[in-house]
C-alpha cells in the first residue's frame, strides 16, 4: 500500500509543471535603491518567528539564527583596489550597499533533493517548506543552499529564557529544539490564515493583492519589500516582475542598462523566487 | 619460506592466540583510554548541542565527514587485498590477508560511527531507513546521504561474512587445539568442518563467489561516498571525477594502514617467519603504483578546475593554496604526494621501521587530503559575505583520536581471539613453492646430466 502511494506520488512529481494550475505562487521583489539597512526587518522576522538572539558570544562564533540578514558590502574605490575595506577607517559611508537576504525560495532549490528523510519539500503555491518534526539534523541542505540562509540550532537557545519572557513567544509558530534547521517561510502562518480568512469570505483561490504581508514588508519603513501572489496577474509583484523582465525559467536576463532586475545566483539555475532591483547610484557626486 | 614445516605454521599461528609480547597489553590499555575519552565528548555533546563541537555556519560539515570518508576508504584496501588479489592469483597475498579482511571489517564499523554522531537528532537516526511504518512516510531516494547508510551496511555485511566464510578451515584447526571457552566459541563457529574434499570444494566455491560480489560493491561503495560531495553544487565539491578520485585515495590509504598493521603484527606476534621482506616489497610497490595514480587524478581535477574557468570553483582553488587551509593542503601534498617517492627504493621498501613510519607519514597525508576537500569548499563557498574559517575545535579532535583507539582495540582483540594469519592459505602457499623448487632441482639434475653427458661425449 505505502510502496503503491508512493510511486503514484512520483510518477506524478515527474510530470514538468506538475504545480501550473495551482493558483498561488508566493513571490518577493526587494527594491535595493530604497533600502537603507536599517535592520527593522530583521528585528520584525526575531518577533514574528521567535527566533532565539543566542548573544555577543554564540553571534562571533557563527551560531546566529536570523532568518533575514542585512549583508554589507562596500565598493572598492576606484583609484586604489588593493585598499584594504575593513582597515581603511577614512572610507565614506556611503560606500556601502545593503543586500537583505533570506531563503529564496528556489523553484529547483538544491537543499531539496539531498535531505535524507524529506524533511523539506515543495508546496504547491511554491514555498519551499521546512519540517521541523521530521529534521534529523545531517546539514546537507546548509551545505548546499548557495546563499547560505539555512540555520540549524546548534543549541537549545529556549531554555535560556528567563520567565515572564516566554509570553511574547509568537503562539502560531513553533518553538525549534536543538538538532535541527530552519529557515524563512514567507511568513507562513500569516499566508495560512490569509488564505482561511479568504476562504470564508467566499473568494476560492485568490487572497486579495495587499491584505497579506510578510513580517519583514510590514515593517520596512521606506517599503523597499513586495510580497504577493506571482500568479495573480494584477499583484504588485507580478507587475514588478513584468515591469523589470524578470521572469522564472530565464536566467540570462542581462538587458539594458536601464533594467534593474535580477535574481541572485540566476546563473546557478536554482530559480529563486525573489527578484532584486539594483541600486542606482550617482558615482561622481 | 618454502623450509617451513606444517605443523610449525598451526603452532606459531596458534601461539599467536595465547603469549602477544608485552607492549600488546600497553597498546590495548592505551587505546581503552581513548575509547572512553571519546564516549565522555559524545555524551557532552549529545547533551548541549553540536554548537560545542565548533561546527557553524556555513561550515555546517567538518571533521566528523572527512574522518568518516577517511575510515570507509581505509577498509577499501582490505576487499583489494583479499578480493582482488585473490582473483588475480597473486600467491603472496596469502600471509596477509586475513587481517586486512578484519582492518576491512574494523574500519567500516569505526567509520559508521561519524554520521550518526554527527546528526544533530541523534536519537531520530533511523528515520533515514526505509522501514515500513504506519504513517507511509518514506525517507528521500534522492538523497546521497541515503545510498550511503544502504552502501555501508551492505558492504559492513558482505565484509564481514567473507571474512568469516575465509576463516572457517583454520576456526577447526583452532578448535582441534583449544580449551576452556575458546573450545566452545571455536566449535560453534568452525560450523562442524572436518576437512572433507567435498567441503573443501564447497567452500572454494563460495569463496570466489563472494569474491566476485565484493569487488564491484566496494568499488560502488566509495563512489556513493563520493557522491555525498559531487551530487551537491558546492564549488570544488561539485566534480565529476571525485568518484575514481575518491576509489583511488581509498585504496591509497588502505595500502598504507595495511603497512602499518603488517609491521606492527609482525613485532607484536612474533610473525617474522611468514611476513617476510619479499612480502613487504611486494605490497609496497602496490601501494606506490596506487599512490601515483591518486596523484594522477588530483592533478586532473585541479587542472579540470582551473581551465573550467568556473569563477566560483576557481576561487575555491586558489584559497586552497595561498588561504588559511593553505598548511592542510600543502602537507597533504607533502605528505602523500612527494613523500612516496621514498618507496621507489629497494633499500627503503626492505627496511621495516622505515616503511613503518612512512606508511604513517601516508596515512596523515590521506587523512589531511579527506579534511582539506570538506572544510575549504565551505570556507569559501558562493556567498562571499558567509565566508569563514573554522578550525575543529577539542570536542571533535577528541572524537578523532577516539576513533584510532576504537579501531586499534577492536583490531587487537580480534587478532588475540582469531588467527590473524591464514594457516590453510600459508601451508597452500609453502606446498606451491615446495614443488616449484623441487622443479627447479629437478632442472638442476638434467642440466648436470646434460652436461656431464657432453662432457663425455667430449672425451670420447
Amino acid at each position: 500500500m505505502a510502496l503503491k502511494r508512493m510511486l503514484e506520488n512520483w510518477s506524478r512529481l515527474r510530470q514538468h509543471d506538475y504545480y501550473a494550475d495551482e493558483p498561488y505562487m508566493w513571490g518577493m521583489s526587494i527594491d535595493l535603491n530604497k533600502c537603507t539597512g536599517c535592520g527593522a526587518c530583521v528585528t520584525a522576522c526575531y518577533a514574528e518567528n521567535n527566533l532565539p538572539v543566542v548573544g555577543k558570544e554564540h553571534c562571533g562564533s557563527g551560531h546566529s539564527m536570523h532568518w533575514m540578514r542585512i549583508e554589507r558590502f562596500w565598493t572598492e574605490p576606484e583609484d586604489n583596489p588593493d585598499v584594504d575595506i575593513e582597515e581603511a577607517t577614512d572610507h565614506p559611508e556611503r560606500g556601502a550597499h545593503y543586500l537583505p537576504m533570506m531563503c529564496q525560495q528556489c523553484n529547483h532549490a538544491p537543499c531539496e533533493p539531498v535531505c535524507p528523510v524529506a524533511a523539506t519539500y515543495h508546496t504547491p503555491d511554491a514555498l519551499n517548506a521546512q519540517v521541523y518534526n521530521r529534521c534529523v539534523g545531517s546539514r546537507y541542505c546548509g551545505n548546499n543552499c548557495p546563499f547560505k540562509v539555512r540555520y540549524f540550532n546548534f543549541f537549545d537557545f529556549w531554555n535560556e529564557l528567563p520567565h515572564p519572557l516566554e509570553m511574547q513567544l509568537n503562539p502560531d509558530v513553533t518553538v525549534r529544539s536543538k538538532g535541527i534547521m530552519e529557515k524563512c517561510t514567507f511568513c507562513v502562518q500569516r499566508i495560512r490564515s490569509a488564505k482561511d480568512a479568504a476562504e470564508d469570505a467566499g473568494h476560492h483561490d485568490h487572497v486579495e493583492d495587499g491584505t497579506l504581508l510578510t513580517a519583514c514588508q510590514q515593517s520596512c519603513p521606506t517599503q523597499a519589500i513586495v510580497f504577493g501572489n506571482l500568479k495573480d496577474e494584477d499583484s504588485k509583484v507580478k507587475r514588478g516582475w513584468e515591469s523589470h523582465q524578470v521572469e522564472l525559467e530565464h536566467f540570462e536576463q542581462d538587458k539594458s542598462e536601464d533594467v534593474r532586475g535580477y535574481r541572485v545566483f540566476e546563473e546557478l539555475n536554482v530559480e529563486p523566487c525573489v527578484m532584486y532591483l539594483d541600486r542606482v547610484r550617482d558615482t561622481e557626486a | 619460506m618454502k623450509d617451513i614445516e606444517w605443523a610449525k605454521i598451526n603452532k606459531d599461528v596458534l601461539a599467536s592466540l595465547e603469549s602477544p609480547r608485552p607492549l600488546f597489553w600497553v597498546v590495548i590499555a592505551v587505546c581503552f583510554t581513548l575509547v572512553l575519552a571519546g564516549v565522555a565528548a559524545e555524551a557532552y555533546q549529545y547533551n548541549y548541542g553540536l554548537g560545542t563541537a565548533l561546527m557553524n555556519r556555513p561550515h555546517y560539515w567538518q571533521l566528523y565527514i572527512s574522518n568518516f570518508v577517511f575510515w570507509i576508504g581505509m577498509s577499501h584496501s582490505g576487499t583489494l587485498l583479499s578480493a582482488i588479489l585473490l582473483l588475480t592469483k597473486a600467491d603472496w597475498r596469502k600471509p596477509i590477508y586475513r587481517f586486512a579482511e578484519a582492518m576491512t571489517l574494523f574500519s567500516i564499523l569505526t567509520a559508521a560511527i561519524f554520521p550518526v554522531i554527527h546528526l544533530g537528532r541523534v536519537w531520530d537516526m533511523y528515520w533515514v531507513l526505509p522501514y515500513p511504518n504506519e504513517r507511509t512516510i518514506w525517507p528521500n531516494f534522492r538523497s546521497p546521504l541515503l545510498w550511503d547508510a544502504a552502501a555501508i551496511t551492505t558492504y559492513a555485511t558482505s565484509s564481514a561474512l567473507f571474512l568469516y566464510v575465509g576463516m572457517i578451515p583454520d576456526l577447526a584447526i583452532c578448535r582441534d587445539n583449544a580449551k576452556g571457552w575458546r573450545k566452545k566459541l571455536y566449535t560453534a563457529m568452525s560450523l562442524g568442518w572436518m576437512g572433507r574434499a567435498t567441503e573443501w570444494v564447497a567452500f572454494r566455491k563460495t569463496y570466489v563467489l563472494l569474491a566476485c560480489f565484493l569487488v564491484p560493491l566496494a568499488v560502488s561503495v566509495h563512489s556513493i561516498v563520493a557522491s555525498d560531495f559531487a551530487m551537491s553544487m558546492v564549488p570544488d565539491w561539485h566534480i565529476t571525477s571525485f568518484p575514481p578520485y575518491f576509489v583511488a585515495g581509498a585504496l591509497y590509504s588502505g595500502c598504507a594502514a595495511i603497512i602499518t598493521l603488517f609491521v606492527m603484527l609482525r613485532y607484536l606476534f612474533r610473525f617474522e617467519a611468514y611476513m617476510t621482506t619479499e612480502i613487504m616489497d611486494k605490497t609496497v610497490k602496490l601501494t606506490f603504483a596506487i599512490a601515483m595514480v591518486w596523484n594522477f587524478l588530483n592533478l586532473g581535477e585541479y587542472a579540470a578546475i582551473w581551465y573550467s574557468n568556473d569563477m566560483f570553483e576557481k576561487e575555491v582553488l586558489i584559497q586552497k593554496f595561498i588561504g588559511p587551509y593553505a598548511p592542510v593542503v600543502w602537507g597533504m601534498l607533502l605528505c602523500a604526494t612527494v613523500a612516496p617517492f621514498a618507496m621507489a627504493f629497494e633499500k627503503f621498501r626492505h627496511n621495516m621501521w622505515a616503511m613503518f613510519w612512512l606508511s604513517l607519514v601516508l596515512q596523515l597525508g590521506m587523512w589531511l587530503e579527506r579534511f582539506q576537500i570538506v572544510s575549504p569548499p565551505l570556507a569559501s563557498n558562493h556567498m562571499p559575505w558567509t565566508w569563514a574559517v573554522v578550525w575543529p575545535g577539542t570536542i571533535q579532535m577528541t572524537l578523532t583520536v577516539a576513533s584510532f583507539g576504537w579501531f586499534t582495540m577492536l583490531f587487537l582483540i580480534f587478532c588475540k581471539i582469531f588467527p590473524s594469519v591464514s594457516m590453510y592459505e600459508v601451508k597452500e602457499m609453502v606446498f606451491h613453492r615446495r614443488i616449484a623448487s623441487s622443479r627447479d632441482e629437478m632442472e638442476d639434475i638434467s642440466k648436470i646430466k646434460d652436461e656431464v653427458m657432453q662432457t663425455e661425449v667430449g672425451l670420447k
